[in-house]
């Protein structure tokens, strides 16, 4: 790295954020308010979020509790629907509505948990990489490799099969699988800011690496690995109602939309409700998910903006 | 030229030598085979003299290299249930999961593309809006979800289509159309945009100027290079592809590997699970390859001194 005589280094994000009078955050959000995506995709989401953590308090029935007197019940608009049970009950009399709420904490707690874990590994070796490069790229870029060979829901079976299916190991095995996307895109993120003449120069005059990391290439990185999060927490919940599916995730009495999916095909016949209505909430989630990332890219990225409209 | 193919298939050859050593990790976590293979009261001495003649109590290198050896010669072991060479089993089924994945392939692309291009040449009006939401749609549903739904209409319903196996073009349509349904719109978006990057550039502009006409600009000059992303990521998603075979093979009682993993793994039959699923992430690490081929193919102006990657 050389550098040349004179040069001024960057204020840096912070810095600019403040000359326009708030912080970045609110920023974010005032451009996020401009994306028709964003708000709509941000609405639904905040809605699924009540209403599955909020919703089971108010909403008196528990998702196990069984009434044999009332099984196969249709949801409320069919013949035959009770207000009691709006979206029905299934082969045991358990309500669906009930077990959709519970089934949706399951899946959201699934997706935030797997994108934290996910967003530190990746995040701390995708800078070691970049920052570094040399060896220490070149290994943590080959093990990423490796674990990009494998088909993803592949490996999560893999280990699955092997440990046993839980909570805890299905977070972790997701995070597990994914952190190769983060800790690429960081190390490109990294790679780009570390050639930057700020970056040079405060490597120049001393600046020790903690802080170069801290305050120079952090704020860089944050903001694509918030849109690779946001839509990737769309692909975990898919593949943990998939692992689900196959009895391979949370395991049972806790209701997932997977099993009951799952459980729901066998009565396709007579009760069409309990495989198509868990679909529509995964569907729901992920469509908001979708639509408030790609808000998030647009309004973090100027250059993939004039692509719009 | 030749020396990237060669250096490329240096490293694909490494990282399958990874994948065997991640295989051989996976199997020899998943437990001592010789409680599976005993009887439960099999004493000490019989555990000793089987475990001797597996030769399990040798160093674990000593191991890896001999299931690396017997690998290369197609020997991964025996199914503990049925005693059958594992590779068999799993080359057996082989092509009924890649039947599954090119057709879902074929599908995506003869839907996304036309639909993609259509999109950036028609931007901003209601074809651009329709077929773009209907995408955004398309990446929100599980494909297993859309393979139940499929069957709930299509042959509960309607009669039209038979539910489940393989063999007649019929039983192919649902699996590989709930399979492709997120890669049409997964396409279909990355072709517009690449479409809209390509249509800005001063050499389409040049095409259109010396009037030739709008079919032959889009057909030969833009949609050529628009497709230079669409073929990077269609290796990506080939992983897509067969991961999600093992769902899609569950719904449909497809006769794949897919379907194999699931039923090993209930029946605890780690050997198949883990050399089934260590040949599919072959199958996925050798289509890259070619697909990194046909890329520098379609993109003479690709960076081929091997420093790009």
């Amino acid at each position: 790295m050389t550098l040349s005589s004179g040069l001024v280094p960057d204020p840096g994000p912070k810095a600019k954020a403040t000359l326009a009078g708030s912080g970045p955050l609110a920023s974010l959000v005032r451009e996020l308010l401009l994306s028709r995506s964003a708000v709509i995709g941000g609405t639904v989401l905040m809605l699924v979020i009540l209403a599955c953590f909020v919703a089971p308090h108010l909403w008196g029935l528990a998702p196990n509790d069984t009434d044999l007197m009332t099984r196969f019940l249709p949801p409320v608009w069919s013949e035959g629907g009770r207000w009691s049970h709006p979206l029905g009950t299934d082969n045991l009399g358990r309500d669906v509505l009930a077990r959709i709420l519970a089934g949706g904490q399951v899946s959201l707690l699934v997706a935030v948990c797997t994108v934290l874990v996910a967003v530190s590994v990746g995040m701390v070796l995708g800078t070691l990489a970049g920052y570094y490069g040399g060896r220490v790229d070149s290994l943590i870029m080959r093990v990423g490799d490796l674990f990009l060979a494998y088909p993803f829901m592949l490996l999560t079976i893999s280990v699955i099969a092997i440990l046993g299916p839980s909570l805890p190991i299905l977070i972790l095995v997701l995070a597990l699988a994914d952190w190769v996307t983060y800790a690429r895109t960081v190390r490109g993120s990294v790679l780009s800011v570390k050639q930057r003449e700020y970056v040079v120069a405060a490597h120049s005059i001393g600046t020790r690496d903690g802080d170069i990391l801290r305050h120079h290439v952090l704020p860089n990185v944050l903001s694509p690995v918030l849109v690779l999060g946001t839509v990737r927490a769309a692909n975990y919940i898919v593949w943990e109602s998939g692992l689900s599916f196959l009895g391979m995730g949370v395991p049972p009495p806790t209701p997932t939309w997977g099993m009951m999916l799952s459980e729901g095909r066998d009565f396709i016949l007579d009760a069409w409700w309990l495989a198509t209505l868990p679909g529509i909430a995964i569907m729901l989630t992920i469509l908001s998910l979708n639509l408030l990332g790609d808000g998030l890219r647009d309004a973090l990225d100027p250059r993939l903006k004039g692509n719009r409209r | 030229m030749l020396r990237y193919i060669l250096t490329r298939l240096g490293h694909t050859v490494l990282v399958i030598f990874g994948i065997s050593i991640v295989s051989f990790i996976f199997l020899h976590l998943s437990g001592d085979p010789v409680g599976l293979i005993l009887p439960q009261d099999a004493t000490l001495e019989q555990i000793a003299a089987l475990r001797k003649k597996m030769l399990l109590d040798d160093p674990i290198y000593l191991q890896y290299f001999r299931f690396l050896t017997s690998a290369l010669q197609g020997d991964l072991g025996r199914s503990i249930y049925s005693h059958q060479p594992v590779v068999g089993m799993i080359l057996e089924r082989m092509p009924a999961t890649l039947e599954l994945a090119f057709a879902a392939l074929a599908i995506a692309l003869a839907v996304a593309i036309p639909a993609g291009v259509l999109s950036a040449v028609k931007r901003g009006t209601w074809i651009d809006t329709i077929s773009m939401s209907l995408a955004l749609i398309g990446l929100s549903m599980p494909h297993f979800w859309l393979g139940i739904m499929f069957i709930m209409v299509f042959s509960v319903q309607l009669g039209w289509l038979p539910t489940s196996g393989r063999g007649t073009f019929l039983q192919l349509i649902m699996p590989s159309l709930a399979l492709g349904v997120s890669l049409i719109a997964l396409f279909a978006r990355l072709t517009r945009s690449a479409m809209l990057e390509v249509l800005g550039q001063d050499y389409v502009r040049t095409a259109r100027a010396k009037g030739l006409s709008d079919f032959s600009v889009i057909g030969k000059h833009a949609l050529r290079n628009a497709l230079i992303p669409l073929v990077t990521v269609i290796g990506m998603e080939f992983g897509f592809l067969l991961g999600g075979a093992v769902i899609i093979e569950t719904v449909f009682a497809w006769p794949g590997v897919g379907r194999l993993i699931v039923q090993s793994i209930l029946d605890r039959d780690y050997p198949v699970v883990q050399a089934a699923v260590m040949m599919l992430a072959i199958v996925f690490v050798t289509v890259n390859f070619v697909v990194d081929l046909l890329y520098v193919w379609l993109d003479p102006n690709i960076n081929i001194d091997g420093s790009a990657a």
